[in-house]
């Protein structure tokens, strides 16, 4: 078959089209999200957004059980939101095969953790694949079904970032659809009340013991022998392919493809054919610490650091190698952190916010770069909706006081992820939270995806569309305002009149992303440098096409949509739009 | 043979991803092994971004480190000066000339370096910098940008131009394709 040069995430969802899967419900999450938008783009497989990662894990679940192959895929943090499904579908098996995909993000790219979610592996009992390129992830995607079904698992697939976001080349398959596995009630195997549940326990454990017996011998724990036997490495994943780039075929290899459970013996065995064993993985010790338990000298975190992504450089650095080295300017240069983009609907908000010096508890999503100054209008990002339950609990704790200071601001889909039960609490607990929700009609940071707010699906096929005024109300909300955050004085005025209201209150800051395709955008704006008064106003909304020349503002025409936000900072009337002169 | 690096850096959204994929195209039609590195999410808002394109017998990393590049293509002047320490000893950067204010810049808390070409070159780099987005913009559209660098990266490499003109037909739309190959072409002059 043809060879192509896939991104790792699109080749997981070449494999798991080859393998004959059905159903895939995902929430997006960088670096995850592409595996889903490619599955979805193949007709035999059904793909949607759910609302979060559990909605998702639940639904594959589903879909497993009715008998065709599945699958859901997440970042690593998204596995903490669905590790409760996970934790019990490990005890009732699956029907047919189920596939999970975790990508973790060592460097932390686009997450607010580093998180290793290997851990989840052993502590639900599930095994766990890991490919080291994009080949790897077609086939392990694949495997994973096969082990699924022959162990009656789940199974997770652990991507990392530069396994999903690197190409490589890959051989295509045809696609074979398995027959549909009957459903047959089984309430002992899918009841997990606590009699049921303590005999499917024990079926759990021998399930890890024969999957170690299925690891000693599977190819995908290769021992790659090398020219002596002065040095050993255990690597897996991106890890692997940093410790061939340096030592090619002269070190020893044990590569791991299964991360979870371990091959006991052909560790064993690996160590005893080396003089010196190192462990060679990103982020946390777990290979290492496992092969410590079994009383064998190791090293790894001694040499390797437990923070941020690996490379070639820092791995021959740490064994004793020269790294090369180039050489950069002798001046600092100055950073380029990532900015919201000319014509964000978020930027007149934050401006709003931090004008008024508001403490804002915040969320996931493109507006946590509200917090970037010059705006530096967030107070705290967490997790997926804790900006609402954080501020029931800030407005709790200074019960009594007057603060009408604190908001809390959260996106459309995060909103709909895990805002919405923070503010079923704020209602029924009765606390005087200002909920600012930035509906923008899409998922922004992850890259545009559709979510139950915007009025279609995945598919891109118009969808039930939630009313979220409507929804706000029904859960107890009596105050809901709407206010389009381009208009920075009516902004101003609602935001007070909520802070300063005795009850709780939601207001919708409503404009779509500039960057979606069916926005219009208005001609650039100009400035007239005889009326600019070099006051820099207009520079405090961090607007990335604003810049000063010659001691006056000046607008990068080729990044203004027109928005106009910079016109109601000029007190001199200097920005103008395209219609005046 | 051994493992030819390209970086290819520039800021978010300046349509990098577009470059490598031309790359990646062309190079598998020559049969090599080869690994392309993105960055997607959040850095991709305005930020610096960095693609590596590796290509040779037998790639492993899919990452370029310092010292190990061949080119630096990039997209922004600033940019090429961020990552000129990844630039191999004889390595080459073919540059736009453009700049664009990041934001410490725009807000005051730093300046723009002057003089960035030549300080490069003191460095020890060999630099090749013109106006790309001029030559996008002749070829009738400013966003041909990556394109034009390319025309202008083709000039050290042994493939056709024909082979280049094919990558970019198999890599665009079809109504954009007439553009790129201007692009290209004036970009190769």
């Amino acid at each position: 078959m043809a060879k192509k040069l896939l991104l790792g995430n699109d080749a997981v969802a070449r494999g798991l089209w080859e393998a004959g899967c059905s159903v895939v419900s995902s929430y997006p999450g960088t670096p995850s999200t592409e595996v889903t938008e490619s599955a979805a783009k193949y007709p035999e497989i059904y793909a949607e957004w759910a609302p979060n990662e559990k909605v998702a894990m639940e639904t594959a679940f589903g879909a497993a059980l009715a008998g065709r192959r599945s699958f859901c895929g997440m970042k690593h943090v998204g596995l903490n939101v669905a590790a409760d499904p996970l934790f019990t579908i490990s005890y009732t098996g699956v029907n047919a095969g189920m596939v999970i995909v975790v990508a973790d993000d060592a460097g932390m790219h686009s997450s607010q953790n580093e998180q290793d979610s290997r851990h989840y592996a052993e502590s639900a009992k599930v095994p766990m694949l890991e490919p080291s390129d994009s080949a790897e992830a077609l086939a392990f995607a694949k495997l994973a079904y096969e082990l699924s079904e022959q162990f009656d698992t789940p199974v997770l697939l652990k991507m990392c970032t530069r396994v999903a976001h690197s190409q490589s080349v890959v051989e295509l398959s045809d696609r074979v659809l398995p027959e549909q596995v009957p459903y047959e009630k089984k309430p002992q195997k899918y009841i997990m009340a606590p009699a049921n549940a303590k005999r499917r326990h024990p079926v759990v454990e021998e399930r890890t013991q024969k999957l170690i017996q299925w690891a000693e011998t599977s190819e995908i724990n290769r021992w790659e022998k090398g020219a002596d036997r002065k040095l050993g490495i255990v690597t897996s994943s991106t890890s692997y392919q940093y410790v061939k780039e340096v030592f090619g075929d002269t070190a020893s290899v044990l590569k791991l493809g299964m991360a979870w459970p371990l091959p006991e013996q052909k560790i064993r065995d690996f160590a005893a054919s080396v003089d010196r064993l190192v462990v060679v993985e990103e982020l946390d010790p777990f290979f290492e610490n496992y092969i410590k338990s079994l009383g064998l000298k190791v090293e790894g975190k001694n040499l390797f650091p437990m923070i941020d992504e690996f490379s070639q450089n820092l791995v021959r650095e740490k064994l004793g190698m020269t790294a090369p080295a180039g050489k950069a300017l002798a001046e600092a240069i100055p950073g380029r952190p990532p900015v919201m983009c000319a014509g964000c609907p978020h930027r007149g908000l934050f401006f709003v916010l931090s004008k008024l010096k508001l403490t804002v508890l915040g969320d996931i999503g493109c507006y946590t770069l509200g917090a970037v100054p010059p705006l530096g209008a967030v107070d705290t990002t967490i997790c997926m909706g804790a900006s609402i339950s954080g501020l029931h609990g800030f407005s709790k704790a200074n019960a009594g006081a007057a603060d009408h200071k604190t908001v809390a601001v959260i996106g459309d889909s995060t909103f709909m992820h895990s805002g919405m039960t923070g503010l079923v609490n704020v209602a029924y607990n009765d606390s005087r939270a200002t909920v600012i929700i930035l509906d923008n009609s899409i998922t922004g940071m992850t890259g545009h995806q559709q979510n139950p707010t915007t009025g279609f699906n995945l598919k891109g096929d118009p969808a039930s569309k939630v009313d979220l005024e409507a929804l706000c109300k029904a859960v107890g909300i009596r105050r809901v305002r709407v206010v389009d955050p381009y208009d920075l004085k009516q902004c101003e005025e609602v935001i007070k009149e909520e802070t300063a209201a005795d009850e709780a209150s939601v207001i919708i800051s409503r404009r779509p992303c500039a960057l979606l395709k069916y926005v219009k955008h208005n001609p650039p704006f100009h400035v007239d440098a005889q009326k600019c008064k070099s006051c820099r106003a207009c520079m405090k909304i961090g607007c990335p096409a604003l810049f000063f020349q010659d001691g006056k503002a000046a607008v990068d025409t080729t990044l203004c949509v027109g928005c106009g936000v910079c016109k109601q900072l000029c007190h001199f009337g200097a920005l103008k739009s395209s219609e005046e002169a | 043979m051994e493992t030819k690096n390209i970086m290819i850096v520039g800021v978010g959204g300046q349509g990098s991803l577009l470059a490598s994929k031309l790359l990646g195209r062309l190079l598998l039609t020559k049969g090599y092994d080869i690994k392309v590195s993105e960055v997607h999410g959040m850095s991709q808002r305005g930020g610096s971004v960095v693609t590596y394109v590796r290509y040779g017998d037998k790639v492993y990393s899919p990452v370029i480190d310092k010292g190990e590049a061949d080119f630096i293509v990039s997209f922004e002047l600033l940019e090429a000066a961020r990552w000129l320490e990844f630039l191999k000893p004889g390595g080459k950067i073919v540059t736009n000339i453009q700049q664009i204010n990041p934001m410490p810049v725009i807000t005051g808390a730093a300046q723009y370096p002057q003089d960035l070409v030549q300080k490069m070159k003191d460095a020890g780099a060999d630099v090749e910098a013109f106006d790309a987005l001029s030559v996008a913009e002749q070829a009738g559209s400013p966003k041909a940008v990556n394109i034009a660098l390319m025309g202008r990266l083709s000039k050290f490499f042994d493939f056709t131009e024909e082979e280049w003109l094919q990558a970019i037909r198999d890599s665009v739309p079809p109504k954009h394709i007439a553009l790129n190959e201007k692009a290209f072409q004036l970009g190769r002059k």
